[in-house]
């Protein structure tokens, strides 16, 4: 039943990774938990504990959801299974 | 898991009751701290609550001072309180707003005695005080008489993912118990705000939540020279993987599970409308938060952490939890609940919900929390705006 990536809300574009790391090529165990399924994506990057990968591609100006919400907007392309962070996501609000 | 339904708390002269048997010596202000600690030094069991303020304020930041001051003492976690003050008549108002709640409660003025008179005369009140506090014992409460506050801090991904939810859970067992509970951080649910005021159990909550979260983000509009990036998500939110505010607020609004809020608070403000989650107007900022909440009465906190924030409070016991980790790994000493088995699926949210229940019992019977043990005793004032 262990994960590497945990998705909060099936809608979401990103994942969170819940081990101490991984690393690229890795193939990875995905649970969405809004709806207790399971998908699997291979990574890009190295990515650490806490920090998300993206579950498709995205492009600048793309939404990025998670919990099913808008949590900002991509300013550089995302490829899927890259790492996703302050260098191509920032906030819309402030 | 049968949730308990009492505990073993301290009757207040009020009807409320304590977790904790505290006997404090409050400062006015802030040129009385020498002589609230000189006198905490002298009498053993007694704590201290020195702070920067009391000087000069006017309006609505006055107010607040008071209202801090007052609730602080008037919280069930303390038996007896001595205020110390540089002037006898806000000294005495504050006497006198404690004084209500029955408890004993006596003040000094500096003005015309100095310093050794007055920490002497106030040293012989403080031991009478504490050697009183001394002979009162635990009874059973229910466990109703809870009332429990939440602020997440240093939070990373986790906190959304796990550790937050697990505040939610514990808050969907024990709302329907008659628990008063109390979330804040207005700044930190921009992002989550519309979706927040959703959650006001009438129209008239979600109203004035809005009104006061807007205020709040024009406050910051006008005050920030750039986009906030140094503060929002802070340094240690985005080392933990948290990118915007949106996703932070998002995390942050996990911590009240399916509850609805029946009203808004001014900060430091009491809740009125009996029993249920209440916002309250805060700042984000850990220690100012808590003390507020400990002064609008809040017996017992809830701090769900992800990069492992340590903050504790003098009155009110400070529970932590997490769900990283690595931050359970190597911060260890600061973590009373560790749910980080949420993330490798060994445990699941109403699984950790219940140990936090558990945890928030046993410190409500007396268990020292980490922060205690570790002399966390951070008491921090809200100031709205520059003295006079």
């Amino acid at each position: 039943m262990a994960t590497d990536i945990i998705i909060h809300d099936q809608k979401d574009n990103v994942g969170v990774v819940v081990i101490e790391k991984i690393t690229p090529k890795q193939d990875c165990k995905c649970w969405i938990m809004e709806n207790d399924s399971s998908v699997n994506i291979q990574s890009m990057d190295e990515i650490p504990l806490g920090h998300k990968i993206a579950m498709i591609d995205l492009k600048e100006g793309d939404t990025i959801l998670k919990y099913g919400h808008d949590i900002g907007k991509v300013v550089k392309a995302i490829k899927k299974g890259e790492h996703v962070h302050v260098h191509n996501v920032k906030t819309k609000k402030w | 898991m049968e949730i308990p339904k009492s505990f073993l708390g301290y009757k207040r002269e009020n009807g409320r009751a304590g977790t904790r048997n505290h006997v404090i010596i409050l400062p006015v202000d802030d040129i009385s701290n020498a002589c609230a600690e000189a006198v905490a030094n002298n009498i053993k069991g007694t704590i201290a609550l020195p702070h920067s303020y009391g000087r000069l304020q006017f309006g609505a930041d006055l107010e607040l001072h008071f209202r801090t001051m007052i609730g602080t003492g008037s919280n069930p976690n303390v038996a007896a309180v001595i205020v110390i003050g540089i002037e006898p008549k806000w000294t005495k108002r504050i006497v006198d707003g404690i004084a209500k709640t029955g408890k004993p409660v006596e003040g000094f003025h500096i003005e015309r005695t100095g310093d050794i008179g007055t920490v002497m005369k106030a040293s012989k009140k403080a031991q009478e005080f504490v050697m009183w506090a001394s002979e009162k014992q635990r009874e059973e409460c229910p466990i109703s008489d809870l009332w429990i506050s939440v602020k997440c801090g240093e939070s990373d991904t986790t906190s959304g993912l796990a550790a937050n939810p697990t505040v939610g859970n514990l808050m969907d067992k024990l709302e329907p118990l008659g628990v008063h509970l109390c979330f804040g951080e207005t700044s930190e649910l921009t992002g989550a705000e519309k979706v927040c005021a959703t959650r006001g159990a009438t129209k008239e909550a979600s109203d004035k939540f809005m009104k006061t979260w807007s205020s709040y983000n024009d406050f910051i509009l006008k005050e920030a020279t750039d986009d906030l990036s140094e503060s929002q998500p802070t340094a240690g939110n985005i080392a933990g993987g948290l990118t915007t505010i949106e996703e932070k607020a998002f995390g942050n609004f996990q911590k009240i599970g399916n509850c609805k809020f029946v009203d808004v608070l001014e900060p430091a403000e009491e809740p009125k409308k009996g029993k249920g989650l209440y916002f309250m107007d805060t700042s984000s900022a850990a220690a100012e938060c808590v003390t507020l909440q400990a002064a609008a009465g809040f017996n017992i906190h809830l701090f769900p952490t992800g990069q492992g924030n340590i903050v504790g409070n003098p009155i009110e016991p400070v529970i932590k939890l997490t769900a990283n980790p690595l931050t359970v790994k190597t911060m260890g000493e600061h973590i009373d609940c560790d749910v980080s088995k949420i993330l490798s699926r060994e445990m699941n949210m109403s699984q950790a919900g219940d140990e936090l229940i558990k945890t928030t019992l046993r410190v409500a019977n007396g268990r020292l929390t980490c922060a205690e043990a570790l002399g966390h005793r951070e008491f921090v004032m809200t100031k709205l705006y520059r003295s006079a």
